[in-house]
Order: C-alpha cells, then sequence, then structure tokens
C-alpha cells in the first residue's frame, strides 16, 4: 500500500471535482484526488496534508467519504486502507479546558 | 484519581445493560455519556420492538430506556451526563470533560459502548440545509417535537429508512417518496408495508442525482442507476421537497478502541472498523470490553444482550461472581442472542439473495421491489387464510426474529412455535373473538381483522392505527390498498383504544365485500 514507487496514473479532472466533501474543513473531492497524486496513499497522510477529519465533527460525516475517494483513486477497497490513527482528544475541547487537564481529579 | 470496578462509556442499550448485570453482581459503576440525555437512540424510537417477549419485544424503545434507567438507578449505578470521554488509555484510564474541567478516572475494566455514527453520500447540494441525516429527523421529531420539514424525501430503504418514513407522516410531514440505489428493500417488509400503504412510492435502483435550491432545499432530482451504479439517462425524476433525510447505513464509532490499543479488523459484515472481541465482548486489551454497534452494527436488542454479557464477563474477572457462573449465565444471554440473529436479516445473511422463506413460500417480490406484497402473492402465506365471521389474517411474510403475536391471543389461535422467526400460522379450529390483541401486538402492524361478509354485501376490516388526530366512528373516507392506491370508499364503525394495545388504535372500517382482503388503511376526506 505504501509503495510510492507504484503508478496510479494521471491526474484526470473530474466534473464533480469541487463538491465539498469535508464540510467542516471544507476540503472539496478535487483537492482529495489530488493529494493522493501528490503522494499521499494513507489517510493520516491525507488527514495531515489536508485536514480532512480535524473540524468540528472530528470525521463523523467525511472519514468514510474520504475513504472511498483515495481507496478507488489508488485502485484497492476501502478496507484494504488504514484508518487515520485515533488520539486524544478524541472530540473538539476548548484549549482552556485541556490546558487544565488533571485539575478536576484533585 | 477516582477508581472504579468499571467504566462504561455510553449510556445507550448496551452500556446502560451492562452497568445494570455488573452493579447486580457487586460492582461499583460509573456510566459517562456525552449527551444532555441517557439513552441513546433509545428515547427516539417510538416504535415496538421486534423479538421475543423475554427481550422486551412489543414494548417502545423509549419505554425500553426508561426501565433501563430506573433499574440503573436502582442499582446505584451513577450516570454522569454531559460527560465526554476525550482519551482512553491502555492501562484503563479514561479522560473525561466534564463541566470546564478534564477528569482522570481509573476503571479496572472499561466497556465501550458508543454507539454508531451515520454515513453520508453525496451529490450536488448535498451541504443544502435541508439535508439531513435519518437520526437527526428522529432528534428533532421525538426529542425536541419539532418538525424537521414539511415535505420529505427519504434516501435509503433499510430499517432506519423505513421506521423513520413512518415517524416523519406520524408527526405531519409528507414523505413524497422512499428512493435505495439498492435493487430490493433492505429493512424488513412489515416496515416497509406500513409505509407503503399509506401512499409513499417507493423507487429501488433509484439514486438521489441532486438536490436543489440556494440557500437551503427546494427539490430533489432522483434517477434509475443501472448494475454499475451508473444514472441512466432519461430516468430523472424530480420532486419538490424541503427536506431530503438520508438513512444510508451507520458506521462503528470505535476510535476510542483504537486509541486504547485494542486490535481492529475493517469487517464489512460489521459495516466497519471493529475492535476483535472474544464471546464475551472482551477485546485485545485485557479488561476492555465493547458491546453494541460500536463493535458491529446491529439492533438495539441485540445490543441490550451483548451488553448484559459484557457486564457478567466484568463481574468475572473482577471476583465477583465466578468462571462457573459466568458461563452459565452468559450461555443463557447468548442463547437469546442466537435467536435474534437467526432468520432472513441475520447479519450473516448480508447481500444474499433469498428467494424462499423456511418455509419453502416463495417470497413476495413487490414487496422486495415496490415496499409491499401483491394481491395474487398474499393468499400463500400461512398467516393468511379465510372463515366464516371476524378472523386474523396475518400478512406477515418474512422470516424475522419476532414471537409476541403468538401470546397475544387469549384463545391461542396463533402459533409461530419454538422456532422464533417462523411465519405465525391460525388455528382454524379456534373460534376468534375479535378482541384485537394480536393487532395491537405485531410491531410490525400486519395483523388485520377481517369479517369478509356481513351478510350484507359489506365486509369489516379492523387495522392498526397510529396517526393523530384519529378518526372517529362514522367518519367517510376511502380505503387504500397495499400499495396506498385508493381502491373504495369506506366508513368508520368502531375505533378502539384500551391501554393494554399501547396507542396502537384499532380501526374498524366497512368496505364493499370484494375489498375485504384489499382494503389495509383508511384516509378521511378532509
Amino acid at each position: 500500500m505504501n509503495d510510492r514507487s507504484r503508478d496510479i496514473g494521471e491526474f484526470i479532472p473530474a466534473p464533480d471535482d469541487d463538491m465539498i466533501v469535508c464540510r467542516c474543513e471544507e476540503i472539496t473531492k478535487g483537492e482529495i484526488r489530488r493529494a493522493v497524486h501528490d503522494g499521499m496513499f494513507t489517510l493520516t497522510e491525507i488527514r495531515r496534508y489536508l485536514r480532512t477529519g480535524m473540524g468540528l465533527c472530528q470525521g463523523q460525516t467525511c472519514t468514510k467519504l474520504v475513504k472511498g475517494i483515495v481507496a478507488r483513486e489508488l485502485g484497492v477497497r476501502p478496507d484494504e486502507l488504514e484508518p487515520a490513527t485515533g488520539r486524544a482528544p478524541m472530540r473538539p475541547i476548548e484549549m482552556r479546558i485541556l490546558a487544565k487537564d488533571g485539575e478536576g481529579t484533585k | 484519581m477516582k477508581r472504579y470496578d468499571m467504566i462504561v462509556v455510553g449510556a445507550g442499550p448496551a452500556g446502560l445493560s451492562a452497568a445494570i448485570e455488573a452493579a447486580r453482581r457487586g460492582l461499583r459503576v460509573v456510566v459517562y455519556d456525552e449527551n444532555e440525555k441517557p439513552g441513546g437512540q433509545l428515547f427516539k424510537q417510538i416504535h415496538k420492538f421486534f423479538g421475543s417477549k423475554e427481550h422486551k419485544a412489543k414494548i417502545r424503545g423509549f419505554k425500553i430506556g426508561e426501565e433501563l434507567l430506573s433499574e440503573a438507578a436502582a442499582l446505584g449505578v451513577e450516570v454522569v451526563l454531559n460527560a465526554i470521554v476525550i482519551g482512553l488509555f491502555r492501562e484503563k484510564e479514561i479522560t473525561v470533560k466534564i463541566g470546564e474541567s478534564v477528569e482522570h478516572i481509573k476503571g479496572d475494566t472499561v466497556l465501550i459502548a458508543t454507539g454508531a455514527s451515520e454515513n453520508m453520500v453525496t451529490f450536488p447540494g448535498w451541504t443544502l440545509p435541508g439535508v439531513i441525516g435519518a437520526g437527526a429527523a428522529q432528534t428533532m421529531m421525538n426529542l425536541h417535537g419539532i418538525l424537521p420539514g414539511q415535505r420529505v424525501l427519504m434516501l435509503g430503504s433499510g430499517n432506519v429508512g423505513l421506521v423513520v418514513s413512518f415517524q416523519l407522516m406520524q408527526a405531519g410531514c409528507e414523505v413524497v417518496a422512499l428512493a435505495d440505489a439498492a435493487p430490493r428493500v433492505g429493512g424488513y417488509g412489515v416496515h416497509a408495508s406500513k409505509v407503503a400503504r399509506c401512499g409513499v412510492p417507493f423507487y429501488l435502483s433509484h439514486t438521489i442525482i441532486s438536490a436543489d435550491g440556494d440557500d437551503h432545499v427546494t427539490g430533489v432530482t432522483i434517477g434509475e442507476v443501472d448494475k454499475s451504479w451508473k444514472i441512466i439517462p432519461g430516468t430523472e425524476k424530480h420532486f419538490d421537497v424541503d427536506t431530503i433525510c438520508l438513512a444510508v447505513g451507520l458506521s462503528p464509532m470505535s476510535k476510542l478502541c483504537d486509541m486504547a490499543g485494542c486490535e481492529m479488523e475493517d469487517n464489512p459484515a460489521k459495516a466497519g472498523f471493529v475492535p476483535k472481541t472474544d464471546k464475551f465482548g472482551e477485546t485485545s486489551v485485557a479488561g476492555i470490553y465493547a458491546a453494541g454497534d460500536v463493535s458491529g452494527i446491529e439492533e438495539a436488542s441485540s445490543a441490550m444482550i451483548e451488553g448484559r454479557i459484557a457486564g457478567i464477563a466484568a463481574a468475572a474477572r473482577l471476583g465477583f461472581i465466578t468462571v462457573e457462573e459466568r458461563d452459565d449465565e452468559a450461555a443463557k444471554q447468548e442463547a437469546a442472542l442466537d435467536g435474534l440473529r437467526k432468520g432472513m436479516f441475520a447479519p450473516g445473511m448480508r447481500g444474499k439473495a433469498i428467494s424462499e422463506t423456511e418455509e419453502g413460500v416463495p417470497l413476495s417480490q413487490s414487496l422486495l421491489n415496490h415496499g409491499f406484497v401483491a394481491d395474487d402473492e398474499i393468499e400463500r402465506f400461512p398467516g393468511v387464510t379465510h372463515s366464516k365471521g371476524i378472523h386474523p389474517v396475518i400478512e406477515c411474510t418474512q422470516n424475522i426474529p419476532c414471537n409476541p403475536c403468538q401470546d397475544a391471543c387469549p384463545k391461542h389461535c396463533i402459533r409461530v412455535g419454538s422456532n422464533i422467526t417462523a411465519l405465525p400460522s391460525i388455528d382454524p379450529e379456534v373460534k376468534c373473538t375479535g378482541c384485537g390483541m394480536c393487532v395491537a401486538s405485531c410491531s410490525g402492524q400486519a395483523i388485520f381483522l377481517v369479517n369478509e361478509d356481513c351478510g350484507d354485501g359489506t365486509a369489516e376490516v379492523t387495522l392498526p392505527y397510529e396517526f393523530l388526530p384519529l378518526p372517529q366512528k362514522g367518519d367517510k373516507g376511502t380505503a387504500l390498498s397495499r400499495s396506498g392506491e385508493a381502491v373504495c370508499s369506506a366508513e368508520v364503525v368502531g375505533v378502539r383504544s384500551t391501554k393494554a394495545f399501547d396507542h396502537t388504535n384499532l380501526l374498524t372500517m366497512k368496505v364493499p365485500a370484494e375489498f375485504a382482503m384489499k382494503a389495509r388503511f383508511f384516509r378521511r376526506e378532509d
């Protein structure tokens, strides 16, 4: 999967490239497809490169959609792609509260 | 640091059930839920549940939620709401945001019961206000008493799409069409039938091409898809709607499990990325369990049993019960779970084309393709018989795990038998008294009482009716067929509502005798 020398062909523009897929961060289908051709073969890379799934909903809406688009671009089945890593905080949280991590326990 | 015997994340059916079983065995249990109300999706479920009598069949979902909450409270389970678990670590420590602070709490066992999130599909206009998930529609209607819109198109014919379509109509919306890209109805046929007979057209092999509108939805265009899911030109259909409701499946919200280091798998049979669990729901990290939709999408009934098993297993892990007791008690729950996982809609049957019932009766193709059983198909099912005087007609045509009708008849005239998925049949020797208990007991609203010949050229049809305002005796209107087409004029000759019917009203209408086996719904003249 991570063989970057693998030929996935040219980026071919499509009529629905301007459709928003990650609505929190306003990332379009075309941007995601182009990111794959830029060499982002894993969902974690796509997330860091474009910020898909990094907004308010934390990917609850677009994770599966992004996965489908990336898989199609790479020519693999969606379940062959490793999901992006899950890490804390699992939900959006204000920095001023996160900064007090642990204080509530005392 | 606070410490509990068991931390449960998610106060839905699985989480509460686990908490109850664990607390009953002496564990100190806390349940965290990020919502302001507990119960998960249960409080949005106003319909009667399927299943067996022992497992809350024919009880409405929100009532089950109330029962679980009071049971948990009585056992001393601490339920903390507006508590957002933002981290779960291998050492079975969680970080949870409560109010203005983040607390660290340790559990000797942890159960993840975070449920699922709704899938979305994209089409031009999908980000317009007015495109909503079916779950959102339920939240608006059933929790907050707000109508999502006036005219709705539903995408998705699984149980969620079917049940929510019916609830939208109960709330007063018009459902203009139900579409699904799949060639066959995905959910229970009885759920489809009760939507279809209200006059909702089903468009199978159809998907949304686009939503119209500048700043909100004003319309939708659907089109037929071919075998490779491409729109067939010339098949476009447009509807003026203000709401597009999406019911295109659920995905497990399993990120906490992943984060805790549980071994995960992407399993299409479980509808997504789920933790690998043993038969007690324990993940690869000892002491961390998962139950309910987070470990594979199923019904709430299954989630409750999975939760109970995990609660029992956690009690054994901590020495509150012996391993023998665990195996004994879990085995009983597993037997119930196996029962629920039988029939045509069992998890293992996903995607398989079935042509006949367990009894060898060919399935209704019209039901699968259009949402209703055709007139020339209905007679072949064992619940559909004819006799003099009033008698039940059971239009139950698929093997689903459900049997409340069998115990409903005080004369014991309905038989499902020990195999819970069997189609109900009628004992012709027993005289029906017309009490209506079977009609009200059927969660699928598939039982009717019919007197095919009242002696004066008319017939009487008694049907389950769950809409307001309730028609009155003497009201005149139109009888609708199984497909929702107007077939004849009808007059209401009786409406019964008793406590035992639990809000399923029994409406009896008089129709010309030739429509006794066709008329299945009543629409009042306005």
